[in-house]
């Protein structure tokens, strides 16, 4: 049987039906097993579909074989495809390794339920990636958002509580907002389906609800995608949740977000209202520069390794809405080669970390000095990826700052202040990272030193990414076919 | 606009001000459970904003009987939505309250300033 059609539904169902199966599993071993098994596969899946799409083409699947605008339509076209294998790879890389991790840090008896919300997080970011619906990607944003709510407060650090209590109020706020822009969308065309949201929207008269919904649409996703300055729920959930959480949702939760913002109003919006190019350029930019600039400022200054690392996300959320924002071929396909790049140093550097927290407490700098000494191996590689998040030619993230800088060029009299805002954020963050390699490596350790090194399982599974990091600068062509694919797209729809 | 037409929007006018009530709340209450009081308040607003667009005057329910099929029928798709979204909105603010009563285990107090004071 050939299964290449039913592709994009199997993406969402393999661990949506998973997660209630997992929690069958009272084993915790099993439990573990099934969740890795789902997320394995889940990746295959989205490998797969990005073979198929990366020439450009298209997967389609009508739910329950009614055809689009009346059925739910599944599509899944290059940039869809790229956010997938962020989503998919991050789940199936942090569900290896998190075995000696979720061990220290969940007790045994809630393991299942983690697995199982993990699994739930998972489909629903998936769903959102796959779906060509905008109610059906408000439903399965949800989804995955209070699966990540649990996921976060899961942990044994009581100030999650608190940090995951403003995420979910800020996150619903976000969701509202998309549902209310849907809402005026739906009113005026009377569909809900993407593509014929654009093709309808040519005919409504009263343009006004429009304006309106791509309001409420942007800033809503904006909330969720953390884009400065609505990115203070961030923060505080990265730093307190479980350590393999972090890893999973900094590598690819924001970016799913920033995905259907960029989809919404480069598809829906862009072709159809006279000026919107401007406007979204207008709003988003100066955003994206202060966002570049405040939150690595505040990264250079910060005292706790993870929550230095999540604001340098929220710097790095900058880079991405800053290509985008140029509305140029150039421009958004160094944004979604970014989000690939971005998401494979952030989620090694936040593995590192797992395997340092194995046997340090407290993850403050001061107390990890010296840790380079006992964890020799670890070190190295949170090195590689901290390279590989400053763009030092070589690693994967060197890619996307060259493509960035060089979609910068091409913006006329902004051109020079932009690539000088990129490069000053480029040398904060060299400070940032060599602030945690001074620490790490030149310090005099104050606490004991560490008995060996991070549990093999989750060294390994750091060592690849890092690896990965390395390969992906030198042979950066599939990523970047899928990038370009997808900005070709995502123009076409552009006036 | 008259007065008739501002009437005539009546639905929209309460959605906008629920809306704004809804979202003061969450941002000006210090204490956790009325912040989620006012998250419903916010959600429930928009919940209004669909049912009212898609009621056609004179419409009734879409439901084809022999001898009437000439009947106007309001639009049941948005009422559809709207009850996933009404789905969705129970689960968040459930979740919400599992949440604070976690907190309220772990820190004694459920007003937000206390619990910044306390860490």
């Amino acid at each position: 049987m050939d299964l290449t059609p039913h592709l994009p539904a199997l993406q969402v169902i393999v661990p949506m039906l998973s997660a209630p199966l997992v929690l069958l599993l009272k084993p915790r071993g099993l439990a573990w097993a099934g969740a890795t098994a789902a997320s394995v596969l889940s990746f295959a899946i989205a490998l797969n579909m990005a073979l198929i799409v990366v020439d450009g083409g298209r997967l389609h699947y009508d739910m329950g074989g009614w055809a689009a605008p009346y059925g739910i339509e599944l599509s899944v076209g290059a940039f869809s495809a790229l956010v997938l294998l962020i989503v998919t790879g991050a789940a199936a890389a942090a569900m290896i390794a998190a075995r000696p991790s979720i061990d220290r840090q969940i007790e045994a008896g809630r393991q299942p339920l983690f697995y199982s919300a993990w699994l739930l997080a998972l489909a629903g970011l998936a769903g959102i990636a796959v779906s060509a619906d905008a109610f059906n990607i408000f439903v399965f944003m949800e989804i995955s958002s209070l699966a990540s709510y649990i996921l976060i407060a899961g942990g044994p650090d009581r100030r999650a509580l608190p940090a995951v209590f403003k995420y979910l109020i800020m996150g619903t706020i976000g969701a509202t907002f998309y549902l209310i822009g849907v809402g005026l969308v739906y009113m005026m065309t009377g569909t809900l389906n993407l593509a014929d949201m654009e093709a309808r929207i040519v005919n409504v008269t009263d343009i006004n609800p429009i304006l309106v919904a791509a309001g409420f649409i942007t800033i809503g996703l904006a909330l969720k995608a953390a884009v400065f300055p609505l990115h203070v729920w961030l923060p505080n959930a990265y730093t307190h949740a479980p350590h393999m959480v972090t890893v999973f949702l900094a590598a690819c939760a924001t970016k799913v977000a920033i995905y259907v913002l960029i989809r919404f109003d480069f598809f829906v919006f862009q072709a159809n209202l006279e000026n919107h190019s401007l406007q979204f350029s207008l709003f988003l930019m100066p955003l994206a520069l202060m966002g570049i600039l405040v939150a690595s400022a505040v990264a250079m200054f910060e005292g706790h390794i993870k929550r230095l690392l999540a604001m340098s996300s929220v710097a790095q959320i900058g880079y991405i809405i800053l290509g985008a924002s140029f509305i140029t071929e150039a421009g958004l396909t160094a944004a979604a080669a970014h989000m690939f790049n971005h998401a494979l140093a952030k989620g090694g550097l936040f593995l590192a970390i797992a395997g340092l927290a194995c046997h340090y407490r407290d993850l403050r700098l001061d107390q990890l000095a010296g840790a380079a000494r006992s964890m020799p191996w670890t070190a190295a590689a949170l090195v590689i990826c901290g390279f590989s998040l400053i763009g030092v030619p070589g690693t994967a993230g060197f890619i996307s700052k060259w493509l960035l800088i060089d979609a910068a060029m091409d913006e006329g009299g902004l051109a020079w202040l932009l690539v000088a805002i990129i490069i000053i954020s480029s040398l904060m963050a060299l400070a940032y990272i060599w602030r945690i390699v001074e620490t790490l490596y030149f310090r005099p350790a104050v606490e004991e030193p560490a008995p060996g090194e991070a549990p093999l399982q989750l060294l390994l599974v750091t060592w690849l990414v890092a690896l990965a990091n390395i390969f992906f600068g030198l042979f950066p062509q599939f990523p970047l076919a899928l990038a370009s694919a997808a900005a070709q797209l995502l123009m076409r729809h552009t006036l | 606009m008259n007065l008739l037409e501002l009437l005539g929007y009546f639905n929209y006018w309460v959605f906008a001000v629920v809306l704004s009530v809804g979202l003061y709340t969450v941002i000006a209450k210090i204490n956790l459970v009325k912040k989620l009081i006012g998250l419903s308040i916010f959600q429930s607003a928009v919940f209004l904003m669909y049912i009212t667009m898609d009621k056609v005057e004179g419409g009734t329910a879409p439901i084809i009987q022999k001898g009437m099929e000439n009947q106007i029928y309001s639009n049941p798709l948005p009422q559809v939505l709207i009850l996933t979204a009404i789905v969705v909105g129970v689960s968040t603010l459930a979740l919400g309250l599992a949440i604070v009563v976690r907190i309220f285990e772990a820190y004694g107090t459920i007003e937000e300033d206390e619990i910044l004071d306390a860490d």
